[in-house]
């Protein structure tokens, strides 16, 4: 595949994804996820473009706010990933010796600890009083290590380069140097780290909604696959209720996978590799 | 004697096609050292490979061929065609780099074997190899040691032993000593002498250091922008050069003892992706006329042996 | 660096991370609002359905305090904690099996995690090297272009997904795998071999599916980056065979930096296990700790969630000290 296409097919989906979330919610006035709106498991039609669930609600919009959701969610958590592991990364990378050392170590940990089982048993404990920030901040304190160390690798290698000593040489500020000289290398990094957080977190939520352990009334792609196999949605043959999140997951990470590698072949073919 | 007949061979890019070799038609006795010099960019490199016959994309062979002046199995004449078949038998190749050179998570003894057809077995020819690397200055261990494990120098001597151990016929060397320090440099090119003397074969040297030619090479190639300038003797073409960019080169060689101002050569070699027309040194030639500028001149035989292209060998 | 000096960050970061893992699990029950004990009191009333006299129920409270070391202070309550499990592996009993303790459920569902995991990853990365391998190798080819796209589609999709579609498939629409695993507690006979591999077999395969897809992507770009090395170039030149140096030269190098990356994402791999387990209601750690969350088990969740902890940074260790066994350059100095 060459490199514009990925691109462009993965930005394609993503604005599909974004502008929908943004702008269709307007169109309606109803919360989708109250229970009861409309008679249960009717069949797709114009008014009801994917049919309603046993629950008496609109699948499709019920569909639009759970990709809103976790669209917020990912990109409000990766947000704060992003910068906690841009100072990390690049005070380590640039920094060095013992300092460099501990924080690696410290992160490294925090890369090796499986998330999933902390996630569960802290979903438990503040069972009932779950509520998306405590869990978007859980999932902050998860996601920076990984990004963290790809920003670090790459100020490593950068600090090493001549032109950071000829800037250091020419008289320019700590501050001036690491904006001008490095952030244009990270800024690569930084993008892909944003996109692949975003990814993650999406997929952490919904695991956990998907088993039950998460806010499921906020419908959310992991919700409604939860609240899909909890009313047997197989075997009364609700089709769509099941079907549709799948896909429109798929083609969600789809996207965001597509964007991430087209954009780190992007930036690598930018930088004179290929 | 191995025979270039008009070798012309070009690379492919996304601009269209480079002609990195114009032309060369020369006939180079066998038992040897060739020294191949010139500038960045002059064809050297690519007049290696195509020596070595390893033409493939994008490099392609425009026209002409070699004749190596042995023959295949089966009696035919080695040529540009068939030369495949004798890499690292009867033709082979020292790289540039002997760090990257050589694979780093297998030992050094393995890389010696894994493209033989076994016809001996391994142990055996392991067996001589230890006892070849000894003549070359090696410690017989050091082919069981991986390639990390050794020096630089060490290394290189590998892969002057790896390329020499089954006593080819021509042995092709692309700047085996630039990454070196004088002293192994100086150690790596009397390996090579004593080598050539011993089995009185043909090497081609490509080095961009004057120096090392006038060590060791016993005939001179000059070329320049493509085109071959000056063939012959060393010594005839390092005190009596015939070509006006050949005197220029030698003439910025430093020497012991003589202290005055070296003359640089002016200007660069023209972008051979214009149309060239002419001599291609013209526009750097003190004696540049107009018949310099329109005619390009032939390689001939102005002495013995001795070859260059220029209008005006004679007034120099 | 040294063969010593590596294998020893090794296992300083090993045990580092243990020490975070169980701090964390250490500190979890601080963090409930209201007196722990008063809280586990309650559920074991509720679960064990008696009424405790109250002498029994003060003993309790004892053994509960020792337990979880609120007694002292906070400095000899972590080490007391960090002696009992490192040492004894004791948790404790199990909240709502009272009085069976933890250690004795997870030692039942721990082999079937680390086989199911196991024996997964194990495939996963081996036939994902391979293709990608393939892939880059061959990377003008068509076949090999097409395995490339198989990877880069597969790979987004998360375990959940996976794990649902084959459910539906295979378990509903075309009914040849059970929809959830029942395997009976028993002898290791021919017929329990054969009910384990077909109850094991979907989990299997969600696990493989969610994890070859960033191998095949990870080696086709090593394997298409080592083939431009000057090693590989003058192999060529050399005529060392085309399979020789698909094999020695660029698997070989190629796969040194998938060793690390396994390492690095065995975290991630587990928590896909865990997932897939509960989906699939597979006997190990993960529906263990699914039923305990339902169950209010505290004990149980707080084991668990030590022992992933534990498997993980071990298996991780277990890899890392396998590497130089792949690269001689940090086996010899």
């Amino acid at each position: 595949m060459n490199l514009n296409l990925r691109l462009k097919i993965g930005l394609t989906i993503l604005a599909i994804f974004t502008l929908g979330s943004v702008f269709l919610p307007y169109f309606t006035d109803v919360d989708p996820s109250a229970q009861g709106t409309y008679y249960r498991r009717l069949p797709m039609s114009r008014e009801h473009l994917l049919g309603t669930n046993t629950l008496g609600q609109d699948i499709f919009w019920f569909l639009v706010f759970a990709v809103r959701n976790s669209l917020i969610l990912g990109v409000g958590v990766s947000s704060c990933t992003v910068v906690i592991s841009v100072i990390v990364g690049l005070s380590a990378g640039l920094i060095g010796g013992i300092y460099d050392r501990i924080v690696m170590v410290v992160t490294d940990s925090f890369i090796a600890i499986p998330s999933f089982p902390i996630l569960i048993v802290l979903g438990t404990l503040v069972r009932g009083r779950t509520n998306f920030w405590l869990l978007g901040l859980i999932l902050v304190v998860f996601g920076w290590a990984w990004t963290a160390r790809t920003v670090r690798s790459m100020a490593l290698s950068i600090r090493e380069r001549e032109f950071i000593s000829t800037a250091r040489f020419s008289g320019t500020s700590t501050l001036g140097i690491i904006l001008k000289e490095v952030f244009p290398y990270v800024y690569a990094y930084i993008v892909v780290g944003f996109i692949n957080s975003i990814l993650f977190v999406i997929n952490t939520e919904a695991s956990l909604a998907v088993i039950g352990l998460s806010k499921v009334e906020i419908p959310t792609l992991g919700s409604i696959i939860f609240w899909a196999l909890n009313y047997s949605a197989m075997f009364v043959g609700q089709y769509t209720w099941i079907v549709a999140p799948v896909v429109a997951t798929v083609l969600l990470f789809l996207g965001l996978f597509l964007t991430s590698t087209g954009y780190n072949e992007l930036f690598a073919a930018r930088r004179g590799h290929s | 004697m191995i025979k270039l007949n008009n070798i012309v061979a070009s690379y492919t890019t996304v601009r269209g096609q480079v002609t990195a070799v114009d032309g060369v038609n020369l006939h180079v006795p066998s038992g040897y050292i060739v020294g191949i010099a010139g500038e960045s960019g002059c064809g050297k490199t690519t007049l290696l490979r195509v020596l070595y016959g390893d033409v493939s994309f994008p490099l392609s062979l425009k026209a002409g061929s070699v004749q190596y002046g042995f023959c295949n199995d089966d009696g035919e004449e080695a040529t540009s065609s068939n030369i495949r078949q004798h890499w690292f038998k009867r033709i082979s190749y020292i790289p540039q780099s002997s760090m990257s050179s050589l694979n780093p998570v297998i030992r050094i003894r393995k890389q010696f074997v894994d493209f033989r057809d076994s016809k001996k077995g391994n142990a055996e020819v392991l067996a001589e190899v230890r006892a070849y690397v000894k003549d070359l200055g090696l410690p017989p261990e050091a082919i069981d040691a991986y390639p990390h494990q050794l020096s630089g120098g060490m290394r290189q001597r590998v892969m002057v032993a790896m390329a020499t151990f089954f006593k080819p016929d021509i042995i092709l060397a692309d700047e085996p000593t630039t990454a070196l320090d004088v002293v192994v440099q100086k150690g790596i090119l009397l390996l090579l002498m004593n080598l050539q003397e011993q089995m009185k074969n043909t090497i081609f040297l490509v080095t961009h250091d004057m120096g090392v030619h006038y060590q060791i090479a016993h005939k001179m190639l000059i070329m320049y922008a493509a085109k071959a300038v000056e063939f012959g003797d060393s010594d005839a073409v390092f005190e009596e050069s015939l070509h006006p960019y050949t005197r220029m080169l030698i003439e910025s060689l430093p020497t012991v003892g003589d202290d005055r101002m070296r003359q640089g050569v002016s200007g660069r070699p023209p972008s051979l992706w214009d149309d060239l027309h002419g001599c291609r040194f013209a526009p750097r030639c003190l004696l540049a006329t107009e018949l310099c500028r329109v005619e390009e001149p032939a390689l001939k035989e102005y002495k013995p042996g001795h070859f260059a292209a220029c209008h005006y060998v004679e007034s120099s | 660096m040294s063969l010593i000096q590596y294998l020893v960050g090794k296992i300083v970061t090993y045990l580092l991370v243990l020490c975070i893992g169980i701090t964390i699990t250490f500190s979890l029950p601080r963090f409930m609002p209201g007196d722990p004990i008063d809280g586990y009191l309650a559920q074991i009333m509720t679960q064990a359905g008696q009424r405790m006299s109250p002498q029994a129920m003060e003993e309790l409270r004892q053994s509960l305090s020792e337990l979880y070391c609120l007694k002292g202070s906070l400095l000899s309550q972590y080490f007391g904690y960090m002696k009992r499990v490192f040492l004894t592996f004791d948790f404790g009993p199990s909240l709502s099996s009272f009085p069976r303790p933890v250690s004795e459920f997870i030692a039942n569902a721990l082999p079937w995690t680390l086989g199911l995991l196991g024996t997964s990853t194990l495939i996963a990365w081996t036939l994902g090297n391979l293709i990608g391998l393939l892939a880059g190798f061959f990377h003008n080819n068509r076949i090999a272009t097409a395995l490339e796209v198989i990877g880069v589609v597969i790979y987004p999709i998360p375990y959940y997904i996976i794990a649902l579609v084959l459910i539906l498939l295979f378990a509903y629409v075309w009914q040849i795998f059970p929809l959830s695993t029942t395997i009976r507690p028993g002898p290791l006979t021919f017929e329990k071999m054969k009910t384990i591999f077909h109850n094991s077999f979907l989990p299997g395969l969600t696990l493989v599916l969610a994890g070859f897809g960033w191998n095949i992507l990870g080696m086709k770009a090593l394997a298409y980056a080592t083939k431009e090395e000057d090693f590989v170039t003058y192999a060529r030149l050399k005529q060392v065979p085309p399979r020789t140096i698909m094999v020695s030269y660029v698997f070989r190098n190629g796969i040194l930096p998938q060793v690390t990356a396994l390492a690095l994402s065995i975290g991630m791999i587990f928590n896909g296990a865990l997932l897939t387990e509960i989906l699939f209601s597979y006997p190990g750690l993960g529906l263990l700790m699914r039923t305990a969350v339902g169950a209010g088990d505290y004990n149980m969740l707080y084991g668990t969630i030590t022992m992933s902890i534990v498997a993980v940074a071990t298996a991780a260790l277990v890899i890392d000290l396998l590497y130089p066994l792949f690269d001689p350059r940090i086996r010899y100095r």
